[in-house]
């Protein structure tokens, strides 16, 4: 089954914060578990709101961030997306670690 | 290091026996966390692991933003600028732990610096801001803000904007009479600003005289002159990441204004006798009860620093344009000194009341304050009658004319206390209009009317030209 996973970015590391992120890596994954589209989207401003927005609207399956508050990530989980908090390091090592999970 | 490692660190030489770096950075309420010149994270006590929620074998190696997690990180990383002569720095902001929590938290960051006195790490803490931030929120009262209190319009305007002001780090310049709590607000604005864990530092530029001010502020090297025997750091490196508050900032010396304008500009102290400068963070609030404008009119302040002070500019009306406020101020000082000279008193009779209501107050919220204590410590009963007062209260209308005749006398003094236009144009019209009375008294003969006005013959003729009387 195809995946869509979101990813905030701080340089070319998974961003600490889930609300102070201006731009997001977007990748599909499909069904052989191979990347098959992957873009990079910058925000007009950090915001945790127009963040979880961008979220439903895109229809990610798959958020991995740093640190986000519990309102927003209730919010998520209530709307089905799969939130993978805490994470730190590459962006490009959490898509692998993703792909293999 | 792996953290096996760092548990084996020991500090050697402070006591008898070596003792655990762990455990004695343990003991300090307050997150502590030391990393390299690479930020990545090498040690944090135990108070930081409650705080962010992370354990030190999970930290250790990590990049510091990644634990950390502050607002800072993402915005201004202040250890990117930092070397080690650097000076600490504080920074008020936010974290969200494991927890999924935000947190406000006040961090200072030093550099560390090996015996070579090359940089080898950072130091940083992190206070928990929660309880202090939950006590200002119980400590709010309506009509107020910090320690000052009114609910006049001209108040309230004021303290809408003081919250927005606070938050700022522009330069502010507040105006207003003698008594009005000048310094009261300013100390206000650091304690609402991010600069409040800082120094307030204030400074009286009329009570010093100018060799010794200049000093004072900018601090002066070790044999700078006669009688320099040691370094002194200077009230602006004192206030570094705090206020720095110059009250009476028009009485201060001209070439010591040229030197405000020049820090006011670049953020760099130079030291009497020293080459090398200082960079201060430092926000100046100043303050003074003359009219800046007529004294840029006058060549008496700087008209260039005026501008840079008058980033913005804070008016607080004199208590007889407060109305209401009076009321207030009254039953907050009767609450206030009954409860610290331990008496039953609650209120003032009608006769007390009208006598303070009718009274101009020249000294202004001070001079107010004054009075009630005077007649709370007085007052024996609970109640205040009109002889708890001070007698000169009763005495209005005397008081009145003198304070009239003062500013009459004094058009310095007048041009304090009021807008400078407003002023001018009642003054000139009032001469104008004395002089036009004077000559219809006379039936326009000019040497009595001059008389009557206890004017010399010529100073009447020059300003009758002066008005255009005899047009």
């Amino acid at each position: 089954m195809e995946k869509k996973i979101l990813i905030p970015l701080f340089e070319d590391q998974v961003a600490p914060r889930f609300d102070l992120a201006t731009e997001v890596f977007i990748v599909t994954i499909g069904t052989d578990e191979q990347i098959t589209e992957k873009r990079t989207v910058v925000l007009p401003r950090a915001s945790a709101e127009d963040l979880c927005h961008l979220i439903l609207m895109e229809k990610i399956d798959t958020v991995i961030c740093g640190g986000i508050e519990d309102e927003y990530y209730q919010f998520l989980k209530w709307k089905k997306v799969s939130v993978f908090d805490s994470v730190m390091g590459s962006y490009e090592e959490a898509v692998k670690f993703s792909i293999s999970f | 290091m792996t953290i096996s490692e760092i548990q084996q660190i020991q500090v050697k030489g402070l006591f008898d026996t070596p003792v655990d770096l762990l455990s004695l950075t343990e003991k300090i309420p307050l997150g502590i966390i030391i990393f390299n010149t690479q930020k990545r994270i090498m040690l944090m006590n135990r108070s930081f692991e409650a705080l962010c929620g992370f354990s030190m074998d999970v930290a250790c190696g990590v990049s510091c933003f990644h634990i950390m997690r502050s607002r800072m990180c993402m915005h201004q990383c202040p250890v990117s600028q930092m070397d080690a002569h650097s000076e600490a720095i504080s920074i008020e902001s936010d974290i969200i732990n494991k927890d999924r929590q935000l947190i406000p938290v006040l961090i200072q960051i030093s550099p560390i610096k090996d015996a070579n006195n090359d940089l080898v790490g950072f130091l940083e803490t992190v206070e928990d801001l929660r309880p202090l931030k939950e006590v200002d929120s119980t400590t709010t009262h309506a009509y107020a803000f910090h320690n000052i209190i009114g609910k006049s319009s001209q108040m309230t305007q004021l303290f809408h904007r003081l919250p927005l002001l606070s938050q700022s780090d522009s330069a502010i310049l507040i105006t207003g009479e003698t008594g009005t709590g000048k310094d009261m607000l300013a100390e206000a604005i650091h304690q609402a600003s991010n600069r409040a864990k800082g120094p307030f530092v204030k400074v009286n530029c009329g009570a010093l005289p100018e060799t010794l001010l200049e000093s004072e502020l900018f601090g002066h090297q070790k044999g700078a002159f006669t009688g320099a025997v040691e370094n002194k750091p200077g009230r602006f490196r004192l206030a570094h990441n705090g206020t720095l508050f110059l009250t009476e900032i028009g009485d201060l010396p001209l070439s010591l204004q040229v030197k405000l304008l020049t820090f006011l500009d670049d953020k760099v102290v130079y030291p009497l006798g020293s080459t090398k400068g200082f960079q201060a963070n430092v926000r100046v609030i100043a303050a003074t009860h003359r009219n800046i404008n007529l004294m840029v009119k006058e060549k008496k302040f700087r008209e260039d620093l005026m501008f840079r002070l008058n980033v913005v500019r804070l008016h607080l009306p004199p208590l007889r344009e407060r109305g209401e406020d009076i009321r207030l101020i009254m039953d907050h000082f009767i609450h206030v000194y009954a409860l610290r000279f331990k008496k039953d008193i609650h209120r003032l009779t009608k006769e007390s009341l009208k006598i303070l209501m009718h009274y101009p107050f020249p000294g202004n919220v001070r001079e107010l304050r004054n009075c009630i204590e005077y007649a709370v410590n007085i007052c024996q009963g609970n109640e205040i009658h009109p002889t708890h007062l001070p007698a000169y209260l009763a005495e209005t209308e005397f008081f009145e004319k003198k304070f009239r005749m003062e500013e009459n006398q004094n058009p310095q003094i007048s041009s304090t206390t009021m807008p400078m236009e407003t002023k001018e144009k009642t003054w000139a019209s009032l001469e104008r209009n004395m002089i036009i009375d004077a000559l219809i008294q006379s039936k326009g003969r000019r040497n009595k009317a001059a008389e009557l006005l206890g004017w010399g013959r010529s100073t009447l003729w020059r300003k009758i030209k002066f008005y255009h009387i005899d047009g």
